[in-house]
């Protein structure tokens, strides 16, 4: 049995029903169910967005307490096969291409370690060839004493392939469908493996099924309508709480930036959209992880703290190679806040809030089936 | 022939069957489970099942319960 | 309408056959809860006052027989018990009940887990009487448990939902239908227990040893549906705070 979207005609007849008096007792329940986060991200909800930004930050400091947790992404390589025409490492766009070599990607690691940095992401572009689950154990290997946690954010695996990074100390998988609605989804994905919608869709679940502690899902937005999106994620959120009780989940919600390809973005989502989605998240699902990345611009991200999100990254740089050699080329996207790991730390401080560089040891973690 | 019916001992004729004992105790073959010396018998094999002597026997049955 | 293993059963009111004065006083409260599934027990027939047998007052085609291994104190012995159960026809419903301490008849969560994943291995569908432990009702989910039941206070007790906190999580996350057994004492209770969205309760003491058994069956199967059309309708929930819809205050840090 996979997860299945419905379609987003189906979505939008929900999200268009509620009115302003169901936001009023869904804000005022307990326990959500799907139809309560409809109303939530409806169009009735928007006049409701201050009393949702106070009902998401009492939830999140009573689940999570006053904290913020941080990591930074790792470019690994910008090859890829595919041709997603929102991406800036489309096959066909013309960058600077490079793979990291081991030795390569442990100095950028070590810069960060540096940096004060406990937790790192590892991002490449989806070309298994030249960076498969081979170099990823490797790696893996030789970083997992020096972080608490290692996530990946890489092309989508085997269950089999997971079990096999997790026991190399990897942790945590982001997966992004990027638009839950099909008809989008074909008309970006323009060629290469990721065009297959359902595979990439039941990845999640496989990466849970592998052992991993924690899965990422999320949406780009910029591609369909933000509110069907949100419920869309948020039925596949439900889904995988209720078939992998012991992996702990995240969403993100990655505005467009401007990239290599000059892709303008086909639906227009705002910072109050933005701020709309996350609440509605986080009173849908309390335990939730939500990440806010470098995309969104330090006004933004400094207003959110304590509102709902639950990690941010700093100090970002999306060039495989870039924090060693900040001269290179070659990047995802244009980063939106360019503060250090310190000035995101002071920000995070002066709200009141710790900000939280480790948040679990893979020295606990039991990899021999023990 | 004595056989342990249940934990008691109980005196019948050489080479009965099972069936013929549960009918002579006073009980409907059709809604007792037996055990014979550990063993399930499933009830279609009752007529066939022969007692012998020393044979451990459990009847057992269904009564009210929550 | 509530499927368990693949059967629907229409009431949510599960019946519990022990300790009726009679077996027609059992048949008439049977009829006035108007349950489908009907718990019974197994044990040693007496061999000097072979009584009538409870499977021949029941019409066997009107009734799912749930038979449970009361009495077993470990996984062995409860497996023994449900191949007996088997043998005797009731087919391969069963609640699993392992209660080692004949004080408090608290189920045994180790035991129990380990005697689930056995009898599902033999085909058997197993509904595990449990402490209110989500950890463990998940756990047996895993193994392949067709529905959990976990107890609302100990058993006979009529203490209600002292649990009520822990089955609210278990609700939350099983995937496995939500029996709500033991404890629940007054029809208040179970519309409790179906108000915070159990699957269905299990009932015995309560009924069989009230004044009048009928018409406590029939308190109960009311209670029972207007918990479940409550939780269905929608309960309000009390009220926190006033939600007002408002400019955007404290949000002033969005700009577009």
């Amino acid at each position: 049995m996979m997860f299945q979207p419905p379609s987003f005609s189906v979505l939008q007849e929900h999200l268009n029903a509620p009115t302003a008096a169901d936001i009023e007792r869904v804000l005022r329940s307990p326990h959500l169910e799907a139809a309560d986060l409809a109303a939530l991200l409806s169009p009735a909800a928007d006049a409701f967005l201050s009393a949702m930004a106070r009902r998401s930050a009492a939830l999140t400091s009573q689940r999570f307490g006053r904290v913020t947790q941080l990591y930074a992404p790792l470019y690994l390589s910008n090859l890829c096969v595919n041709r997603c025409s929102y991406c800036g490492f489309a096959a066909d766009n013309r960058i600077s291409r490079r793979v990291l070599t081991i030795d390569e990607a442990i100095a950028e690691a070590a810069i960060l370690q540096e940096r004060g940095f406990n937790h790192i992401l590892l991002v490449s572009g989806e070309a298994p060839k030249a960076l498969g689950v081979d170099y990823l154990e490797a790696l893996a290997l030789r970083l997992r004493d020096r972080f608490a946690a290692i996530s990946i954010e890489v092309q989508p695996l085997e269950t089999d392939e997971y079990a096999r990074l997790f026991a190399a100390g990897i942790t945590g998988v982001a997966i992004y469908q990027e638009t839950y609605d099909r008809t989008t989804y074909q008309q970006v994905h323009l060629a290469g493996k990721k065009c297959d919608f359902d595979f990439r869709l039941a990845t999640p679940a496989r990466a849970a099924a592998g052992g991993m502690r924690e899965v990422g899902i999320g949406v780009l937005l910029g591609l369909a309508d933000w509110r069907a999106e949100g419920l869309a994620l948020g039925l596949h959120l439900a889904w995988l709480r209720r078939q992998f009780w012991r992996t702990a989940l995240t969403v993100s919600f990655p505005r467009l930036r401007p990239a290599a390809g000059d892709f303008q973005p086909l639906v227009a989502v705002t910072e109050r959209d933005l701020a709309h989605l996350i609440f509605a998240l986080r009173i849908f699902d309390p335990d939730v992880g939500v990440v806010l990345s470098t995309r969104e611009e330090p006004r933004f991200r400094d207003g959110m703290i304590g509102l709902g999100p639950t990690r941010y990254s700093a100090g970002s740089c999306t060039v495989p190679g870039g924090y060693a050699h900040p001269e290179l080329d070659g990047e995802q996207f244009a980063v939106g806040d360019h503060r250090s790991l310190q000035e995101v730390c002071a920000a995070i401080r002066q709200k009141g809030y710790d900000p939280v560089r480790k948040d679990w040891d893979s020295g606990f973690q039991m990899t021999d089936g023990g | 022939m004595k056989i342990i019916c249940n934990g008691q001992t109980k005196e019948t004729r050489d080479g009965i069957s099972l069936h013929d004992f549960i009918r002579e105790s006073g009980l409907n073959p059709g809604t007792v489970v037996a055990e014979c010396d550990g063993v399930i018998i499933r009830r279609e094999d009752y007529e066939t099942c022969q007692l012998k002597e020393n044979s451990m026997v459990e009847l057992i049955r269904f009564v009210g319960g929550g | 309408m509530l499927t368990i293993a693949g059967h629907t059963f229409r009431s949510r009111l599960f019946l519990g056959t022990g300790k009726f004065s009679s077996a027609e006083i059992l048949k008439q409260a049977i009829e006035a809860a108007g349950s489908e599934m009907i718990t019974v027990a197994l044990r040693r027939v007496n061999l000097d006052d072979p009584a009538d047998d409870i499977m021949r007052v029941l019409d066997r085609t009107r009734y799912v027989f749930l038979p449970n291994t009361s009495g077993a104190r470990d996984a062995r012995e409860a497996i023994r018990l449900a191949r007996l159960a088997r043998a005797a026809g009731s087919g391969d419903w069963l609640k699993l009940e392992v209660t080692p301490d004949p004080r408090t008849l608290l189920p045994d969560p180790v035991e129990t887990l380990k005697a689930t994943e056995e009898l599902v291995k033999e085909g058997f569908k197993v509904l595990p009487y449990i402490n209110a432990d989500p950890i463990l009702a998940l756990r047996l989910q895993d193994v392949g448990a067709a529905a959990v039941m976990p107890l609302g206070a100990p058993i006979g007790t009529n203490r209600g939902l002292l649990t009520r906190f822990q089955i609210e999580i278990i609700i939350e996350q099983a995937r496995v239908p939500v029996v709500v057994d033991a404890g629940l004492g007054a029809p208040s209770h179970a519309a409790e227990a179906m108000e915070i969205g159990a699957d269905a309760v299990l009932v015995n003491t309560a009924i069989s040893v009230a004044g009048d058994p009928v018409r406590m069956a029939r308190a109960f199967a009311l209670a029972v549906e207007a918990g479940r059309e409550a939780f269905e309708a929608g309960l309000g929930a009390s009220r926190r705070e006033a939600v007002a819809s408002s400019p955007l205050t404290g949000l002033d840090f969005i700009q577009r």
